[in-house]
């Protein structure tokens, strides 16, 4: 999918033979603000760092011949499944709705972003009872086939690899579908119609001109996509894949070898920062950015038995990564609430804890992403600003960790800062105040922010590659200072990347279960621990009251970021 | 180089977002709980602990890194009690020094010696048997935890993840019993005879044998006082009620008893509120709460002469294998990485 295309028209008239001029480059202000973004981040790698040089390499022999093997292979097998399936997912679905219209395309175009609402581990949970030999998939077979009990007839078991790349494939499309269908509705127009009056059919327009244009925008979201695969445990927990993830959880959790955990994490590190490296390396000749005035293509309208297919092809994602889990989880919610007849007030705190500490993160995490991003731009090899990419790259490897890493790694440098606060508190007041930082929810939203730096980053970052660098160059030959044309030029075109980027960051943040759970104060619950902590003890029925209200808490923001969307793209 | 107002508004946004929720001071009459055990469940026990002596619990609920996070917070951490439901936690915790030797005279009174740490750093406060789920039609009354390995049951065992510390817990017992190259040749006889993938939780067994995937599964007794207990109608009480339960012995002369692990408490070394902490402790063993641990949470009271709930007596005496808990939890790694070798989670 990665294929080396050749340079379109479009690309090759701003290509990289073009520098960027040194006023392109941000002040010291943001750079050094970058440099401390980077910082903050690097620090739980760091700790990581030495944690892993704590232990000494005696497990790797056990790991090297038991585990590795096994748990490399089914990472990989699980990667490339959920990958090729989100991404055709994803992309299919941005180009059915950009290039088509058919009866109920609109409501779809904002409708395929729906399961980003939905946790991974939620979905696996209400499937494996929807699908399960006793749930009412199978009951129906069974009643329509005559058998009388599931000891006679069974479908498959959903505990397996296909069960997982199946459901992670189907929650997880959206980020594909968001970063496609924002490129397709914004930049494609005038080559695809260039195309189609140079005669090539709708195929060879999506293969030949649309595909290679959306490959950013498809890497972009594919990234995520994965990302969240491979540091997925909850799902990889219910449906019994041996990934990765879970190795490190048994090192460290059962053998109690946190130094071996941290050892087999930091591989993982390198391995992703490779393989992004190599994709950055692939298109780095590739500019995408375009002067002429965004405008949405033209849409075919498709009637009769094509316009049939391309609705069961758009429904079908929705159907299965939202509509059968919502109501999975609405039917639970209605038996619980008929035999308790209500919820507790520790639910609405919850939800209310989630909202709150959510809208923070968001905050942070926007600015932040807004500054390292700003301070990188136009970062090429032998500038200064190469040093302000670097930070750039440095701000996103908190998303490539798994959460709980992520948590244990971040314990050693916010317990730091937090003893060196209580000190100077100590010294300059006389008061012996406790933990600051993890007596209160600062050190939750540190770790939201380093966690979901990521996603703010590359929304922004694919906004600006889209800003061309000419109205730049004017407003400074106008003499607008550097800040004054970021502030009047960037942030209002950035607007809708940093919509989307908050509202992604909003929905990921509210779903947060591992750093939560560890970075929590007292008496402090989300609606993620609160689910986690009902089905830890096994009352799964009123687990599926919080599963349901953080879908419906995500829910919200998920219409706007598609209406969002939508709207941009017209 | 002058600030300009965007700067400024970034610098107070970031200002405002990090100062936003600022804990409130310590308070005399409190305690805090560090718990790995979900704190729901006992927390009518702790809304009675606070009414009979004033003194508030304060809960966190952390599943994974309870040692890490009370080791990083130091000196001041707020912890006062730490709570695990694993023996090879509780170790954990003790080895990695976060925990403080406390006597007292009611803990060693009603706590057995075998269930507290000899020096008192952690004592247990209820028992967990891992016993068998089997289908309610099976005609067998008796089982040992080797006959798992019987090929009889081929495509017929259930069992959640052999990493999970529940079943690494019944491993690193079966090791000590029956030695390292009996058990690795147990558990691939066990791995040969699953169903499905080991994975899930311990309540999945009775829903799989209700739908017909296995007949036989390992799972902790609790799970099936709470679905036995359910209200009618619910699917809990529907997996309840297609399992029976058979408490499973091991095989060998020396024990007659069945594998037990524990939930159990122990003090922080740094507790702010240590007096309190200990208290907290006592309260949990009372006749009281420890009636509460049984008929709420139907788990195995540690005191003796406490009345079961009618479901988990109905599985009869519960006769505790004698195998020191000390020994269980120094086997654990070995058991973990057996779990590897025969692939039993693949």
């Amino acid at each position: 999918m990665a294929s080396t295309t050749e340079p379109l028209p479009l690309q090759a008239s701003h290509s990289g033979t073009q520098r960027p001029r040194p006023w392109l480059e941000a002040g010291w202000g943001w750079r050094a603000g970058a440099a401390l973004i980077a910082i903050c981040v690097a620090a739980p790698v760091a700790t990581l760092v030495w944690l892993a040089g704590m232990g000494d390499a005696g497990h790797w022999s056990h790991l090297i011949r038991y585990v590795l093997p096994e748990a490399l292979t089914n990472t990989i097998l699980l990667l490339a499944g959920v990958g090729v399936l989100v991404a055709s997912l994803g992309t299919g679905a941005a180009w059915l709705v950009t290039a088509y219209t058919f009866p109920t395309s609109r409501i779809l175009s904002w409708a395929l972003l729906l399961p980003l609402a939905v946790p991974t581990y939620i979905v696996a949970f209400a499937y494996l009872d929807v699908l399960h030999p006793i749930g009412p998939v199978q009951s129906l077979i069974r009643n329509l086939l005559g058998y009388a009990s599931p000891r006679d007839f069974r479908l498959p078991d959903l505990r397996s690899m296909t069960g997982a790349i199946f459901l992670l494939g189907f929650v997880l499309y959206p980020y594909v579908y968001l970063s496609t269908r924002v490129m397709f509705a914004t930049q494609a127009a005038n080559l695809i119609e260039a195309g189609r009056i140079l005669g090539l059919s709708s195929r060879g327009v999506f293969l030949r001109v649309a595909l290679p244009l959306a490959r950013p925008a498809i890497i972009v979201g594919l990234s995520l996509a994965l990302l969240e695969t491979l540091n997925d445990i909850g799902a990889s927990e219910f449906l019994g894949v041996q990934t990765l993830t879970v190795s490190i959880y048994s090192t460290w959790i059962t053998r109690s070898d946190l130094a071996g955990a941290a050892q087999i994490a930091l591989a993982m590190l390198g391995l992703v920062v490779v393989l992004i490296m190599a994709e950055r390396r692939g298109r780095r000749r590739q500019r995408y950015s375009n002067t002429q005035r965004m405008r949405p293509m033209q849409a075919r309208r498709l009637e009769g038995g094509p316009a049939l297919l391309a609705m069961a092809l758009g429904w079908l994602p929705i159907v299965v990564g939202f509509v059968v889990p919502v109501m999975y989880l609405a039917s639970e919610t209605a038996k619980h609430l008929h035999l308790t007849g209500g919820v507790s007030e520790q639910l609405w705190q919850s939800g209310l804890n989630t909202v709150r500490i959510s809208l923070l993160a968001t905050i942070v995490v926007v600015l932040c992403g807004l500054i390292v991003t700003w301070a990188a731009r136009g970062a090429r090899p032998g500038r200064p600003a190469r040093i302000a990419g670097l930070c750039a790259r440095a701000s996103t490897m908190g998303y490539a960790l798994p959460g709980t890493v992520l948590a244990i790694a971040l314990l050693t440098p916010i317990n730091g800062l937090d003893h060196a606060l209580s000190w100077l508190r100590q010294s300059l007041t006389g008061m012996s105040p406790g933990l600051i930082l993890m007596g209160s929810s600062t050190a939750l939203i540190a770790a939201y922010t380093i966690r979901f730096l990521a996603i703010s980053i590359g929304s922004l970052e694919s906004g600006l590659a889209r800003i061309p660098p000419s109205l730049e160059q004017a407003s400074r030959l106008l003499g607008e200072s550097p800040t004054g044309t970021f502030r009047r030029v960037h942030l209002p075109l950035l607007r809708p990347a940093i919509g989307a980027s908050a509202l992604l960051v909003f929905v990921d943040t509210m779903k947060e279960l591992p750093a939560t759970l560890l970075l929590r104060p007292v008496n402090f619950d989300t609606l993620a621990t609160w689910l986690y902590a009902e089905a830890a003890r096994g009352t799964y029925e009123e687990g599926a009251v919080a599963a349901l209200a953080i879908v419906l808490a995500g829910l919200l923001p998920v219409i706007l970021l598609a209406r969002h969307q939508l709207k941009s793209g017209h | 180089m002058h600030v300009k107002p965007s700067r400024m508004t970034l610098l107070r946004a970031f200002a405002a977002a990090g100062l936003t929720f600022l804990a409130a001071g310590a308070n005399a009459t409190e305690v805090n709980l560090y718990t790995t055990r979900e704190p729901k469940l006992i927390q009518p026990l702790l809304d009675d602990f606070t009414q009979d002596t004033g003194i508030k619990v304060n809960t966190v609920f952390i599943k994974d890194g309870l040692l890490e996070r009370v080791k990083a917070e130091g000196e001041k951490s707020p912890a006062d009690v730490l709570m695990a439901v694993d023996i090879g936690n509780l170790v954990d915790l003790v080895q990695g020094g976060v925990t403080q030797a406390v006597s007292s005279k009611t803990l060693e009174d009603v706590i057995p010696a075998n269930l507290r740490d000899p020096e008192g750093q952690w004592y247990a406060l209820s028992l967990r048997d891992r016993i068998a789920y089997v289908a309610k039609d099976l005609d067998i009354n008796t089982l040992t935890y080797e006959s798992f390995a019987d090929p009889k049951w081929k495509g017929k065992v259930c069992i959640r993840s052999g990493q999970h510390p529940y079943n690494t817990g019944l491993i690193s017992a079966m090791i000590a019993h029956d030695g390292l190259e009996a058990t690795e040749k147990w558990l691939r006889g066990v791995k040969a005879n699953l169903a499905r993938k080991a994975a899930g939780g311990d309540r999945d067994v009775a829903r799989d044998i209700l739908g017909g995937i296995c007949d036989v599964g390992i799972a902790n007794a609790y799970y099936v006082g709470h679905m036995k207990n359910a209200q009618p109608g619910t699917d809990a009480r529907k997996w309840g009620d297609a399992i029976k339960v058979i408490r499973p012995t091991f095989q060998n002369g020396k024990s007659r008893g069945t594998h037990v692990n524990i939930s159990g408490a122990s003090v922080a070394k740094h507790a702010p509120h240590k007096a309190e902490a200990i208290q907290l402790l006592e309260y949990l063993v009372s006749e009281k709460a420890q009636s509460k641990y049984a008929n709420a949470n139907y788990e195995y009271p540690v005191r003796a002469g406490v009345k079961l709930d009618p479901v988990v007596a109905s599985f009869g005496p519960l006769v505790v294998d004698p195998l020191p808990l000390a020994e269980i939890a120094k086997n654990r790694k070995l058991a973990s990485q057996l779990v590897d070798k025969v692939g039993f989670d693949n």
